[in-house]
C-alpha cells in the first residue's frame, strides 16, 4: 500500500512524535508514506477567514502537488493522500469539494496556481485522514496480528477531537456524533477503553491565543472527564488536541486548583509500543506531562498477573436488565 | 366473460358500432379548474384535436367531471351520434369510472371511453406552456387513434368468497375482525406473537383519558378468542398468498407451541417451574425477564404458553423436562411440529402495525451506554402495574426513585438523518409520562424537551394543558446529548441534559437521573417483503401505501387488499380502531355485493396460432394457463386471468391478445403519440 502523505507544520516540530511513531508503525505494517515535495501550510484553522480565495489556492497548491508527484510515480491508480492532522485532513478536503462544486472558484483557484506552473483538478485525489486509513484499509485483523506486547491494564481515554468526522460530507468514515473506530482500535492493542463522553468535544483550538480563559476551561472539562473515569491517558488523533491538553495542563492546574497528570499520546505511538518498539522509537519523552508512570503499567515490567476471569456480576432480583448492545460494541 | 373479445370478433351484439360503423369521436379537454388550464393551453388544445381525423366534436369545460360536464358528454352521444369518446383530463385511477359510467348512460358501451392524463402526466409536471401543450396534443391524439380501434366489452363478475383474513392482532387488527364477525361474516385472525394484543397490550394507561389500556383492550381481546366466527390464529404467519380479490388462497404456518392446546388449562404451573430465565427482548423490551416456557402477560389470549426452543433446556441438552413433570394434563408436547394450514379468503386486511426506532441509532443520547436512559416503551413497561417493577418508576437498580426526570421528544423522528416524519402518537405519550412520573413520585421533578408539542386530538390540548398545571417543566429545543460528563459539583453523578432552550436562546445543562427517550414509530423491518408477498406497495420509509391519502386511506391498489393501524403510516390508538373499523366495513360491503364486477380486461389465446410451445404455462403469476395436451394448445382460463398481459408479451407466435389491449389499440396509440414526430430533428447539445 502506497498513499501520499502530507504531514502538515505540526509533524514537524511540536507532534514530531506522531511523525516519528506513524513512520515507525508504517515500516511494521508494509505501508508506505510517500511525503508530498515542496508541501506548504494548509491554512489551519483560520486563513479562511482572513482570505477566502489566497486561502483555496493555499491549499490547492498542495492539492496540485500531490496529484502530479503521484501521477509520475503511480500511473493510473487512483492518487490517495494521507493527512494526519484533523485540521490538515478537514482543509484539504473542503477545497477540493468546494472546487468540485464550484467551476468558477476552480477556475480562478487554477489563475493563482498556474503563476507557479501548476493546475489542480477537483476530485482527482482522494483525501483521507490517517486514522482512516489505519482503521479501514490496513485494518484491525492485520493490526492485531502486530500486537506482540498488548497494552493490558491500561485505561484508555479514546479523545477524536471535532475535526475528524465533521462536518459529515465525503471522507467521514465514522459516526458524526460519537465514532468508535478508535475505540475498537485500542481495544485491538489490548487496551482497556473508557466511554469517552467527551470524545467529540473541543479541546479549545487556537483560543488558548485568543481567549485563554474560555480554552482552560474547555481543556479542564477534557482532563476532568478523563479523570472521572480514571483513564490512564488521553489518546488523540490530531496535534492540536495533543498540544492543547498536554501543553496547557499545568495552566489548567494553576487556573482551578486541580492536580491532573494525564498524559496524552498520540495513537500511533501507542500502536508501536503493542508492536514492540522501544519507547524512545515511538517518541515517547517528548511530551510535557511524562508518559511514563503511566507506561509502567505496561512497561518492561513483568506481564500483569492475569485478570480474575471475568464473572458474571450477580443478578440482583430488583436490578433491571441493561439494553443489549450489538456484539462488537461491548467492552 | 363471452369470447367475443378476442382480437377480430369486431362485431357488436349490443349496438355499438362495429368495423362498418364510421368511427365518431367526441374529445373533451378538461380545465381542472386551474390545475391544468394554468399549464395546458386547454381551448388551443381543444380545437386542434376538432380538426383531427375521426374527431367529430371536441370541446374544453371547466370541469368535465362536474354533472354539467358529463351531461355535455352525453347530450353529444345522443345528439351528435358519438360511438367513441375521449376525456383528456386527470389520471384514469381518479375518474375513469366516472366518463365509464357518463358513457354507459347515454347507452354507449364504457369500453369505447379512453382517457388522457393531461394533468398528473402534463400540467403538474412542467410549468413549460408551450411543451405542456404540445405534450397534451399527443396525449390526445394517442387516445383518438387508440379509441377508433376500441371494441365493446362486457364486465365479468366474479363471487366473493365471505371469509376474510386479518393479519396482526393489535388493536386495529382486532377491531377490524370484531366488526366483520359481528357483521356475520368468518374472519381468520393470523398473529406473528404467542398472543393477540399487540403494542398496547404493552402499555399502562392511555392519553388523554388515562383510562387503562388493558381494561379496554382485554374484553376485545376475549370477545375475539370466543367469537364463533373469528378463527384465530396465534403464533403464525403467512407464507404465501394466491389469487385475486374474491378467492385468494392463503397459506399459513402455525408455527410449534410444544403445548397441546387440546390439553392445556393455562394453569401456568409450567412457567413458574420453568428453571430457565431469560431477557424478554419481545413483550418487556429488554426491561424484564421471562422463562423459556412463557406467556407474554397474565391476560394473554390464547392462555396457552409458548416454548422457546432456542432457550430451553430440554432442546438445548435434552435435559429437564420440569414443564412436563409438572403439568397436571400432560398437555406439553415437545414432538410438535409446525403446521401448514391453507385458507380461502375473499378479502385481506393488513395491520401488521410499526416497530419502535432503535434508541441506539442515535449513540449521543445514551441509550446503551448510560444506564438509567430508558426508551419510552420501556417506560410503559416500567409504569404498567404487570410490568418487571409492578408500576414503581425507579432507575436501573430496581429501587431508587428518579428525583428528576428528562424526557426528550422527537427521538428518531422530525429528524432527517433518521426520519423525517412525525411519528404523531409521541408527545401525548411525553405528556402522559410526565403525569405518570407526578403520580407515582410526587416530589419529582419532569422536564419535557421537545420541538414542538403536537396534541392535535380530541381532548388532547386539554391534556396538555392539564399536565403543565400539575408542575412539568417544558423546555423547547433539540437535544444535543445526553452525558456523565459533569463539569463541575451540581452536576456529579448524575446525566446532564444538553440542550439549546430556543425560548430563551441558551444552552442550558439540566442535570436529572432519569432520562426517557420518545423514540418514534417506524416501518417494521420486514415491511417490504410483506408487501411483496401480498402485492401492495410501500413508500420510501416502508409504510404501505394506500389507493388515496385522504379519500381511501384503507384500500391498497390490489383489489381485496385492505390495510389498517400503524403499517399505513404512525398512528396513536383511536385512529387506528377507525381505520381497522373502515376497513371491516369496506370488505362488509363487498362481501354483501356477493359478486363483484371486474375489468374484462383478460387475455385469450388463439388456438390457430399456438405453436403449443408452452413458455405462457410457466410465466403466468394467476396459474391462469392450462396446456392441453390432446390438441397441444395452450389455453387462458379467463376466470383466473387478471389481465396482466405477461403472456401477451411473452408469445413469440403472437397468438395471445389481451382484450382492451390488443396490439394494433396499443400500436395505434404510439402511433398517435407521436403523430409530430415522423421527422425527428436531431439535437445536437452544446459540449459544457
Amino acid at each position: 500500500m502506497r498513499y501520499g502523505y502530507y504531514p502538515g507544520c505540526s509533524l514537524e516540530r511540536n507532534a514530531s512524535a506522531y511523525h516519528t511513531s506513524l513512520m515507525a508503525v508504517a515500516e511494521r505494517l508494509g505501508v508506505e508514506f510517500a511525503e508530498v515535495d515542496d508541501w506548504n501550510c494548509c491554512g489551519a484553522t483560520e486563513f479562511i477567514a482572513v482570505n477566502r480565495l489566497r486561502a483555496y489556492a493555499l491549499a490547492s497548491r498542495n492539492l496540485a502537488l500531490a496529484a502530479d508527484q503521484a501521477r509520475s510515480t503511480n500511473g493510473a491508480d487512483p492518487a490517495q493522500l494521507v493527512a494526519p492532522c484533523s485540521a490538515c485532513f478537514l482543509n484539504l478536503s473542503k477545497v477540493d469539494r468546494y472546487l468540485e462544486d464550484s467551476p468558477a472558484l476552480a477556475a480562478d483557484v487554477n489563475a493563482a496556481l498556474a503563476a507557479g506552473g501548476l493546475h489542480y483538478e477537483a476530485g482527482s485525489l482522494r483525501i483521507r485522514h490517517l486514522l482512516d486509513v489505519i482503521v479501514n484499509d490496513v485494518g484491525y485483523e492485520q493490526i492485531a496480528a502486530r500486537v506482540n506486547s498488548p497494552l493490558r491494564g491500561m485505561r484508555i481515554a479514546p479523545y477524536y477531537g471535532c475535526l475528524i468526522v465533521r462536518p459529515g460530507f465525503r471522507e467521514r468514515f465514522d459516526d458524526p456524533e460519537y465514532p468508535t473506530s478508535l475505540d475498537k482500535l485500542m481495544r485491538v492493542l489490548g487496551a482497556q477503553v473508557v466511554d469517552f463522553p467527551l470524545k467529540t468535544h473541543c479541546c479549545g483550538g487556537h483560543m488558548t491565543q485568543i481567549s485563554r480563559d474560555v480554552a482552560l476551561e474547555l481543556i479542564r472539562r477534557l482532563l476532568k472527564n478523563a479523570a472521572d473515569y480514571q483513564a490512564d491517558m488521553i489518546v488523540t488523533l490530531c496535534p492540536m488536541c495533543q498540544l492543547n491538553l498536554d501543553a496547557f495542563q499545568e495552566s489548567v492546574n494553576e487556573q482551578f486548583g486541580t492536580n491532573y497528570r494525564i498524559p496524552i499520546l498520540f495513537f500511533t505511538q501507542l500502536m508501536g509500543l503493542a508492536f514492540g518498539l522501544s519507547p524512545a522509537a515511538v517518541g515517547i519523552g517528548k511530551e510535557f506531562i511524562d508518559a511514563r508512570p503511566a507506561l509502567a503499567k505496561i512497561g518492561a515490567a513483568a506481564e500483569p498477573a492475569a485478570p480474575a476471569p471475568k464473572r458474571k456480576p450477580r443478578r440482583s432480583d430488583q436490578g433491571l436488565p441493561l439494553p443489549q448492545m450489538p456484539e462488537e460494541e461491548q467492552p | 366473460m363471452s369470447p367475443e373479445h378476442a382480437d377480430r370478433t369486431r362485431g357488436s351484439p349490443h349496438g355499438a358500432p362495429g368495423a362498418e360503423q364510421e368511427p365518431r369521436v367526441g374529445v373533451y379537454v378538461c380545465h381542472c379548474g386551474h390545475n391544468i388550464a394554468n399549464t395546458v393551453a386547454v381551448d388551443e388544445v381543444a380545437e386542434w384535436a376538432g380538426g383531427q381525423a375521426h374527431v367529430t366534436v371536441a370541446r374544453d369545460y371547466k370541469f368535465m367531471c362536474s354533472s354539467l360536464g358529463q351531461e355535455l358528454i352525453e347530450q353529444d352521444i345522443k345528439e351528435r351520434g358519438l360511438n367513441r369518446v375521449v376525456v383528456a383530463a386527470c389520471s384514469p385511477h381518479m375518474h375513469e369510472k366516472t366518463f365509464r359510467n357518463t358513457c354507459q348512460r347515454a347507452g354507449l358501451n364504457p369500453f369505447l371511453f379512453e382517457m388522457a392524463n393531461i394533468r398528473e402526466l402534463g400540467s403538474w409536471a412542467t410549468d413549460d406552456r408551450e411543451a405542456a401543450t404540445q405534450k397534451a396534443k399527443a396525449q390526445v391524439k394517442g387516445a383518438v387513434e387508440r379509441a377508433v380501434l376500441q371494441r365493446p366489452l362486457d364486465p365479468l363478475y366474479v363471487d366473493i368468497n365471505p371469509n376474510t383474513l386479518v393479519v396482526g392482532g393489535g388493536i386495529a387488527g382486532l377491531t377490524a375482525a370484531l366488526e366483520l364477525a359481528n357483521a356475520g361474516y368468518h374472519v381468520y385472525l393470523v398473529e406473528r406473537d404467542s398472543s393477540i394484543g399487540g403494542h398496547m397490550a404493552k402499555l399502562d394507561k392511555t392519553f388523554p383519558t388515562l383510562d387503562c389500556a388493558a381494561c379496554i383492550l382485554t374484553p376485545k381481546m376475549v370477545d375475539v378468542e370466543n367469537h364463533p366466527n373469528i378463527t384465530l390464529m396465534t403464533w403464525s404467519e403467512v407464507l404465501s398468498v394466491h389469487g385475486y380479490v374474491g378467492n385468494f388462497s392463503v397459506r399459513v404456518r402455525k408455527r410449534a407451541r410444544f403445548i397441546n392446546e387440546e390439553l392445556c388449562t393455562g394453569c401456568g404451573t409450567c412457567v413458574e417451574k420453568c428453571p430457565v430465565r431469560i431477557i424478554d427482548q419481545n413483550f418487556e423490551v429488554g426491561l424484564g425477564y421471562r422463562k423459556a416456557v412463557y406467556r407474554n402477560f397474565p391476560q394473554a389470549i390464547p392462555k396457552y404458553p409458548v416454548i422457546d426452543p432456542d432457550n430451553c433446556t430440554f432442546f438445548q441438552r435434552g435435559k429437564c423436562r420440569a414443564c412436563e413433570i409438572v403439568c397436571p394434563t400432560d398437555a406439553i408436547d415437545f414432538k410438535q411440529k409446525d403446521e401448514i394450514v391453507d385458507l380461502e379468503v375473499g378479502n385481506i386486511i393488513l395491520a401488521t402495525g410499526y416497530e419502535q426506532f432503535d434508541a441506539r441509532t442515535i449513540p449521543q443520547y445514551g441509550y446503551g451506554r448510560l444506564a438509567n436512559v430508558f426508551t419510552s416503551m420501556e417506560f410503559e413497561r416500567m409504569v404498567n402495574a404487570a410490568g418487571p417493577t409492578a408500576g414503581r418508576v425507579v432507575l436501573r437498580d430496581g429501587v431508587t426513585a428518579p428525583k428528576r426526570v428528562g424526557i426528550i421528544h422527537c427521538v428518531g423522528s422530525r429528524d432527517k438523518k433518521y426520519h423525517e416524519y412525525c411519528s404523531r402518537a409521541c408527545c401525548m405519550a411525553a405528556l402522559k409520562f410526565a403525569h405518570l412520573v407526578h403520580e407515582r413520585v410526587p416530589e419529582a421533578e419532569v422536564f419535557n424537551f421537545y420541538i414542538d408539542i403536537r396534541a392535535a386530538g380530541k381532548h388532547y390540548e386539554e391534556f396538555y394543558h392539564r399536565v403543565l398545571s400539575e408542575g412539568a417543566h417544558l423546555i423547547r429545543g433539540r437535544v444535543a446529548e445526553v452525558t456523565d460528563a459533569a463539569r463541575g459539583p451540581g452536576e456529579e453523578g448524575q446525566l446532564i441534559i444538553q440542550v439549546e432552550d430556543t425560548l430563551i436562546g441558551k444552552q442550558r445543562r439540566i442535570p436529572v437521573d432519569m432520562v426517557i427517550l420518545m423514540a418514534g414509530m417506524e416501518a417494521r423491518k420486514d415491511a417490504r417483503q410483506v408487501a411483496n408477498l401480498f402485492g401492495l406497495g410501500c413508500d420510501f420509509e416502508g409504510w404501505f401505501t394506500e389507493r388515496h391519502a385522504k379519500l381511501d386511506p384503507v384500500v391498497t391498489m390490489t383489489e381485496g387488499i385492505l390495510i389498517a393501524g400503524a403499517c399505513q403510516g404512525p398512528k396513536a390508538i383511536p385512529e387506528s380502531v377507525a381505520q381497522g373499523s373502515a376497513a371491516a366495513a369496506r370488505v362488509a360491503g363487498m362481501i354483501g355485493q356477493r359478486t363483484m364486477k371486474m375489468e374484462p380486461v383478460r387475455a385469450s389465446i388463439d388456438a390457430d396460432s399456438c405453436s403449443g410451445c408452452r413458455i405462457c404455462n410457466n410465466l403466468c403469476p394467476y396459474h391462469a394457463i392450462v396446456y392441453h395436451e390432446d390438441r397441444r394448445v395452450s389455453e387462458v382460463l379467463t376466470a383466473l386471468c387478471q389481465g396482466c398481459g405477461a403472456c401477451v408479451a411473452a408469445c413469440p407466435s403472437a397468438a395471445i391478445s389481451g382484450a382492451h389491449f390488443t396490439r394494433d389499440q396499443v400500436m395505434a396509440q404510439i402511433e398517435g403519440i407521436l403523430w409530430d414526430a415522423r421527422q425527428p430533428e436531431v439535437l445536437w447539445l452544446e459540449p459544457a
